[in-house]
């Protein structure tokens, strides 16, 4: 893999080929102010055992049907971090003997700082991981607070260096920038902070208002709202800066150092299969989309009574199929491959103009964008475009 | 039924005073409708009119009373709207009648339109009962307005009945004056037919319904009929009242009012006004007719979607089925495509067809700012009439434009003269007569230009006099006035569908105001948008949209595809709506823009 540039076309076409495996672990200590995945709020509701969880999830994999061998896994939440490495190694284990693994498979997780512990650290490398990120969000210890983070700039150093002592092969971070609290010199700080604690991988999420969390209930109430030019600008300086120190963007949010890029990642945006696990947890393969329950107590019912925790079910025909794999091959620094809907699309009046505003480029059979921050824009109009075929 | 016992008459008022009210309480003091299917405004049938809380196309029923002396009495009732752009339904409505209860709500006295009713009843030589209504309000002043009405009707202040269109005190009375007071019809039984069209609609199933009033003779089912004006001969296939539900009767005789139904899909074939008489044994001299309806504002009407060009042209033709005021003609902008230019009475008219046009026939229109009918003198000596403003030919050849005025009259409390004159100049209004209708209240006339009120002098007005003024206004005459276009410019390419005549004093705040309202309207684009307003090539303001920088969630949203694919769908339905202008997405409220300046 390491023979591919992280944004190559070829790298990108080889990652639909990748089978994974998702696992959705919903444990939070608390729901941050600006998050609306589907978590158990710890502070709230402790009811919830680890172990019952875990139990379920192992019962889930094993009700599941030929897939496989994996290229990748990965723990996603919520905060994974919150089972402990026995937990982690008992859903591994179950995936590994229903699957099979490939011998280079990315086993990857996402850890929150404050849950750092060198023995933790022990655990994971025990339990196989080969790629962590690290949920630091800002390096302005104002920043974290206003984000309503759990953690200080502390813990995050002491997170990665941790890592990096325990032999983990890859390590990231994620980053979130936009807050109204944040200023262009306090990002600009923890882009080069990010730069110098010397990670192979970094997302930067721009912060989002969604419905029915706090925040958007407090700008409702007055507070500032994140403002998209400013968001613009700063996903601008994160490019310069990170180019500048080696890294390569190679989808909207995500940067790598060579070699360095998340497969599980590079798999979901190229229109890979993956099977999933745990609540809200979402499955693709063989043109069928199914999403798991939301309501943890639906999801343990039904697994208990040995059905799949199936809330919803989506088939999807050859053309749907190839309207997905454009939608989000538009979201890959390499773009997408220049398929008969990708051609209709660039030779309509909306394709030209995109192309024609310099956010769309056409060329050695791909179709890319290289305004990224303009990315929902041009799938907008690709979808609408698709729609006919399907 | 003998014509001494008939008595024909309409409901008036100004807008909101209670006529819908009241004709539900006469409904049902006589058990016209049965107690289970009341309703508040029974009359005001179509939906807009229910949700609206007004009245919007005049309704006539017919309803049985039986008076204290012992006899039974056959009224003919017609509810009219109260709102100035359709004073039309009311004269039209008062020409079927003997006479007419002028109703004043007792907590706001004579306003506008019940002096313009009154009038156009007296004109037509209708007798008139003034009716305080609402007098069970707390805030009802009923002997100042009783006052009032004596003022303007003459009189004595025992000629005026006092009634609660609500609880209904008073109905009785009110009933029994009716019989006393209003005259009986004098048509002649025995001679030929002349019945007068005084309204019609479109039914799916019948055709056109035509309202009738006979007045002389009788018309009967299975007449042969002819149409005096149009010279049309068609079949009476059905005959009735209405209750308001239609109830087949076979005959009308002198002195009533009823429905005419002939099969006939056509509603040019039996035009409002028109005189009915039977074909075989005509009337010489048809019943004196209605002036057609002259509209005072014009705009264009466009489909959102081009390919709904003949859908709108169907929907038009069909409204039109029902609201014979309706003027269009097809028009072409270089911006919006194929449309109509349409003829309106005033503003509410104009919301009202585009929101039946939409529900009622399911279409997405854009319209386009109002404008008046301007007469455009020519130097080669020609005139050019000129209802959309691309229609203005280039200054250069045009000696003068004339606009149209109008004889407004405005009622307000005393203490407000003072801001309504000031107001009234700075739209260009000229001061004619004052009259006190008693000390409080202020009738006071002015020569105004009919597009000062088209724009946003009736918001002002009622603004600056805490809600108390009111306005009616008729057409006047032309008059020549300093007038210029002023374009506006997207992208520096000019968008007809934009420009407006204004008077050359406003030119440079209309521009201005525009130019802004439309940066605030227009999202921003791909890239950026300029806006400029122009008269002729000189740029008189300029905004820019600039381009959008973000459109994107960089936020990882998981496996969930589908809500993702969903939300993005949605969102590009949402701007669907949306016009484009050359390469500019141009939001519909844009092209009204004009209307809302003033608002800031
Ligand atoms: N308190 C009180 N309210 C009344 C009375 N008569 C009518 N109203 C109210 O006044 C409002 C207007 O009544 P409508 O009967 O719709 O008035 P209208 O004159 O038909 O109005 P338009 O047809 O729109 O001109 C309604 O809210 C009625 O309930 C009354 O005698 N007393
Ligand atoms: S830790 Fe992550 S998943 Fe949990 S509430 Fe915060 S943002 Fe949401
Ligand atoms: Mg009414």
């Amino acid at each position: 893999m390491s023979e591919y540039r992280s944004d190559s076309a070829a790298l990108a076409d080889l990652a639909a080929t990748w089978k994974s495996a998702y696992v959705h672990v919903p444990f939070c200590r608390r729901r941050c102010p600006y998050c609306d995945f589907a978590i158990v709020d710890e502070s709230n509701d402790g009811s919830l055992d680890h172990e019952t969880y875990v139990d379920a999830l192992v019962t889930e994999v094993g009700m599941e049907s030929d897939f496989g061998p994996l290229d990748a896994v990965n723990f996603g939440g919520g905060t994974p971090s919150r089972l402990d490495p026995k937990q982690l190694r008992r859903v591994i284990d179950a995936l590994t003997s229903r699957f099979g693994l490939k011998s280079d498979v990315e086993m990857s997780l996402e850890v929150n700082p404050e849950d750092w512990t060198d023995e933790f650290g022990r655990g994971l490398s025990e339990a196989g991981f080969t790629r962590v990120s690290v949920g630091a969000q800002s390096f302005d210890s104002g920043v974290l607070e206003a984000l309503g983070r759990l953690h200080t700039v502390e813990m995050i150093d002491a997170t990665v260096q941790g890592l990096r002592a325990c032999g983990i092969r890859s390590v990231g971070i994620d980053l979130i920038f936009g807050h109204p609290s944040e200023t262009g010199r306090s990002w600009t700080r923890t882009v080069e902070q990010a730069m110098e604690i010397g990670v192979d991988h970094i997302s930067t999420y721009s912060l989002t208002v969604e419905t029915g969390t706090k925040l958007s209930r407090d700008i409702a109430a007055g507070a500032p709202a994140p403002d998209d030019d400013v968001q613009a600008d700063r996903y601008q300086q994160f490019e310069e800066i990170s180019q500048s120190h080696g890294f390569v963007r190679y989808e909207i949010s995500n940067h790598a150092k060579p070699g360095q890029v998340c497969r599980y990642n590079l798999a979901t945006w190229s229109h890979g299969e993956y099977v999933a696990f745990g609540i809200a947890a979402h499955d693709h393969r063989w043109g069928v989309r199914y999403r798991n329950h939301q309501r943890v107590e639906r999801y343990l019912e039904a697994v208990a009574t040995g059905d799949r925790p199936r809330l919803g079910v989506e088939y999807l025909s050859e053309q749907e199929q190839e309207r997905d794999r454009l939608m989000l091959g538009l979201r890959l620094a390499a773009g997408t491959p220049l398929t008969p809907t990708a051609r209709r699309f660039a030779a309509s009046d909306a394709g030209m103009a995109m192309v024609e505003a310099g956010i769309l480029e056409i060329g050695a059979g791909r179709m890319r964008v290289v305004v990224p921050m303009m990315t929902d824009a041009v799938i907008r109009e690709a979808l609408s475009v698709s729609a006919a075929d399907c | 039924m003998d014509q001494s016992r008939i008595r024909n008459f309409s409901i008036i008022a100004h807008i909101d005073h209670g006529k819908s009210t009241l004709a539900d309480r006469l409904l049902e003091r006589t058990g016209t409708i049965p107690e289970r299917d009341m309703r508040e405004q029974l009359l005001d049938e179509m939906d807009l009119e229910r949700e609206r809380g007004i009245t919007i196309k005049a309704n006539a029923v017919r309803i049985d009373y039986e008076a204290r002396n012992g006899e039974r009495y056959e009224f003919n009732i017609i509810d009219t709207p109260g709102h100035v752009d359709f004073s039309y339904e009311v004269s039209r409505s008062l020409e079927a009648c003997e006479g007419a209860l002028l109703l004043v709500d007792a907590s706001q006295g004579v306003e506008a339109q019940t002096l313009a009713n009154a009038h156009l009843a007296i004109e037509s030589g209708l007798e008139v009962i003034p009716v305080v209504n609402k007098i069970d309000l707390q805030a009802a002043d009923p002997d100042r307005v009783a006052g009032e009405l004596v003022n303007i009707l003459g009189g004595t202040e025992d000629d005026v009945v006092h009634v609660s269109a609500k609880s209904g005190a008073g109905i009785d009375e009110l009933f029994e004056t009716i019989v006393e007071r209003l005259p009986e019809p004098e048509g002649f039984p025995d001679s030929p037919l002349r019945a007068l069209v005084f309204d019609s609609y479109y039914d799916t199933y019948r055709g056109v319904v035509a309202l009738v009033r006979v007045v002389d003779g009788a018309l009967t089912e299975g007449d042969r009929i002819r149409l005096m004006a149009s010279g049309q001969d068609l079949d009476a296939s059905e005959v009735g009242i209405r209750r308001p539900a239609i109830e087949r009767t076979g005959r009308l005789g002198s002195g009533e009012v009823g429905y005419l139904i002939t099969g006939v899909k056509e509603i040019d074939l039996i035009r409002v006004g028109d005189t009915v008489t039977q074909a075989g044994d005509p009337a010489t001299r048809p019943l004196a007719g209605y002036a057609e309806p002259k509209p005072m504002v014009f705009s264009g009407l466009f489909p959102t979607d081009g390919d709904d060009f003949e859908r709108l042209r169907e929907a038009l033709d069909k409204l039109r089925l029902n609201d014979s005021s309706l003027l269009y003609q097809p028009e072409t902008s270089r911006a919006l495509g194929f449309g109509f230019r349409v003829g309106f009475l005033g503003l509410l008219h104009m919301e009202i067809v585009r929101e039946r046009l939409e529900r009622e026939y399911d279409l997405d229109l854009v319209a386009t700012a109002p404008s008046v009918e301007y007469r455009a003198n020519l130097v080669e000596g020609s005139q050019r009439i000129v209802q959309s403003p691309q229609d203005l030919p280039d200054p250069g050849s045009v000696a003068s434009i004339e606009e149209p005025y109008v004889k407004a009259m405005i009622i307000t409390p005393a203490e407000y003269i003072g801001t309504v004159m000031e107001l009234v100049q700075s739209k260009r209004g000229e001061m004619g007569e004052m009259n006190y209708l008693s000390t409080e209240r202020v009738e006071l006339h002015y020569l105004m230009p009919l597009a000062e009120i088209v724009f946003d002098f009736f918001d002002m007005l009622k603004s600056r006099t805490r809600g108390y003024a009111s306005l009616d206004y008729e057409p006047a005459e032309y008059r020549p006035s300093d007038l210029v276009r002023v374009d506006i410019l997207l992208n520096a390419q000019s968008v007809d569908a934009f420009s407006t005549i204004v008077h050359k004093e406003r030119a440079y705040t209309y521009g201005r105001g525009m130019v802004h309202k439309l940066r605030e309207l227009i999202p921003r684009q791909l890239f950026d948008v300029p806006i400029q307003a122009a008269i002729g090539s000189r740029i008189i303001a300029r905004e820019t949209v600039k381009a959008k920088r973000k459109d994107v969630t960089a936020k990882c949203y998981g496996g969930d595809i589908t809500r993702k694919r969903k939300l993005l769908e949605r969102q590009k339905e949402g701007k669907k709506r949306m016009k484009m202008v050359g390469s500019v997405e141009v939001p519909q409220e844009a092209f009204v823009a004009a209307l809302k300046i003033a608002e800031d």
